[in-house]
């Protein structure tokens, strides 16, 4: 079966930190960053990028569209 | 990892992307509020249906009062619960149009109550959505007629006392029993999987516009965790374990 890898682009100008693609994300990636962007929220970033298999569940539940989903189906390897 | 991060973050990689309906102004709502989800669905099958150009949307009075900030379509802006009225004279007038509506519980099931209900009654051939957040959240966070018993606001301090101020209003299941509705549905947009099924009853609602059929009425079950005084992950939590068992999630009505 052929493997798939994903990441995830933030923008973390707009994010506000909700929290609610930490929660929504099946392979935990995402955590909130301990610095804060010009509005002061701790923005989202990819924690685990390895674990993202692109299923854009956490773009699915952001309010602020500040999630952009990739992915790319990996070379099968015997 | 098997792969370099810059070999997946490509154009030709994407799988999901901010909608181009969606303009470049951030949204002034609090971290967390379903209002930022459900606007950006609303962009998002608007773009799909490539409608953009025959679409005209009312806004309400409440916190979605600045949506036409958002979404490049046309708009309207009504007076607080008028937006059905508004609604109803825009899809007479301009019938090629796809005319839709969006409130809070506040305004549509308070001050419009009359709105509401008699353009539904009348079948007016528009889209309603509603984002039901038990309370008035633009104004600091009073009771709403959706309000839940029990529950603390700034002007139920000691929880809504159904003795004093009758039980939450099922506006939703009211207008599922008026002949003009054809679509009355109940949603939320909490998770994903929830997301994807408010995406495609709002693509139904749409849908059936196009096809001359009567009213399409939509709720979403919110949370607005400013009012409600939680983080917006215990606001998700909290509406679950507290607004789905009254406001049960669902179709009521598909004819
Ligand atoms: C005629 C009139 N009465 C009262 C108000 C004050 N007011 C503004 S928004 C609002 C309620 C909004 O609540 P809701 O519709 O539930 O929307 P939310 O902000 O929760 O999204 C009220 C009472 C007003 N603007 N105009
Ligand atoms: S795309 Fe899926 S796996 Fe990747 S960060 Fe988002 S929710 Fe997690
Ligand atoms: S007050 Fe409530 S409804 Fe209004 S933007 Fe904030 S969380 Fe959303």
């Amino acid at each position: 079966m052929a493997k798939v890898q994903g990441a995830i682009e933030v923008n973390e100008f707009t994010c506000k930190g909700c929290s609610l693609c930490v929660e929504a994300c099946p392979t935990d990636v995402i955590r909130l960053a301990k610095e804060v962007n010009a509005k002061g929220y701790n923005f989202a970033y990819m924690f685990d990028p390895e674990a993202c298999n692109g299923c854009s569940n956490c773009a699915m539940v952001c309010p602020d569209s500040c999630i952009t989903v990739y992915r790319v189906k990996l070379a099968e390897t015997a | 990892m098997a792969i370099d991060i810059k070999e997946i973050i490509k154009p030709e990689n994407i799988v999901y992307k901010k909608s181009s309906l969606l303009t470049d102004n951030v949204m002034h709502y609090c971290p967390g509020c379903t209002h930022g989800v459900v606007n950006r669905l609303v962009a998002e099958v608007i773009e799909e249906m490539g409608i953009q150009e025959e679409t005209i949307g009312v806004t309400p009075v409440g916190c979605a009062v600045l949506l036409y900030n958002y979404i490049d379509i046309d708009w309207q802006e009504a007076a607080h619960g008028r937006a059905p009225a508004l609604g109803t004279a825009i899809k007479r007038l301009r019938p090629d149009r796809y005319v839709f509506t969006y409130q809070g519980d506040g305004d549509l099931a308070a001050i419009g109550t009359a709105e509401t209900i008699h353009a539904c009654n009348r079948g007016e051939k528009i889209v309603m959505i509603f984002i039901n957040n038990g309370i008035y959240g633009m104004t600091g966070g009073q009771m709403a007629p959706t309000t839940l018993e029990g529950m603390k606001t700034a002007t139920s301090p000691f929880g809504r006392d159904a003795s004093h101020d009758g039980l939450p209003i099922k506006i939703t299941e009211i207008v599922a029993t008026l002949p003009g509705t054809s679509y009355v549905t109940r949603q939320a947009a909490h998770t994903a999987n929830s997301v994807r099924k408010l995406k495609k009853a709002l693509k139904k609602a749409f849908l059936n516009q196009k096809e001359g059929k009567g009213t399409s009425f939509i709720e979403v079950v919110s949370t607005c965790s400013s009012g409600w005084k939680l983080n917006p992950v215990d606001s998700n939590k909290w509406m679950e374990d507290n607004m789905f068992p009254y406001f049960p999630l669902g179709d009521i009505k598909d004819e």
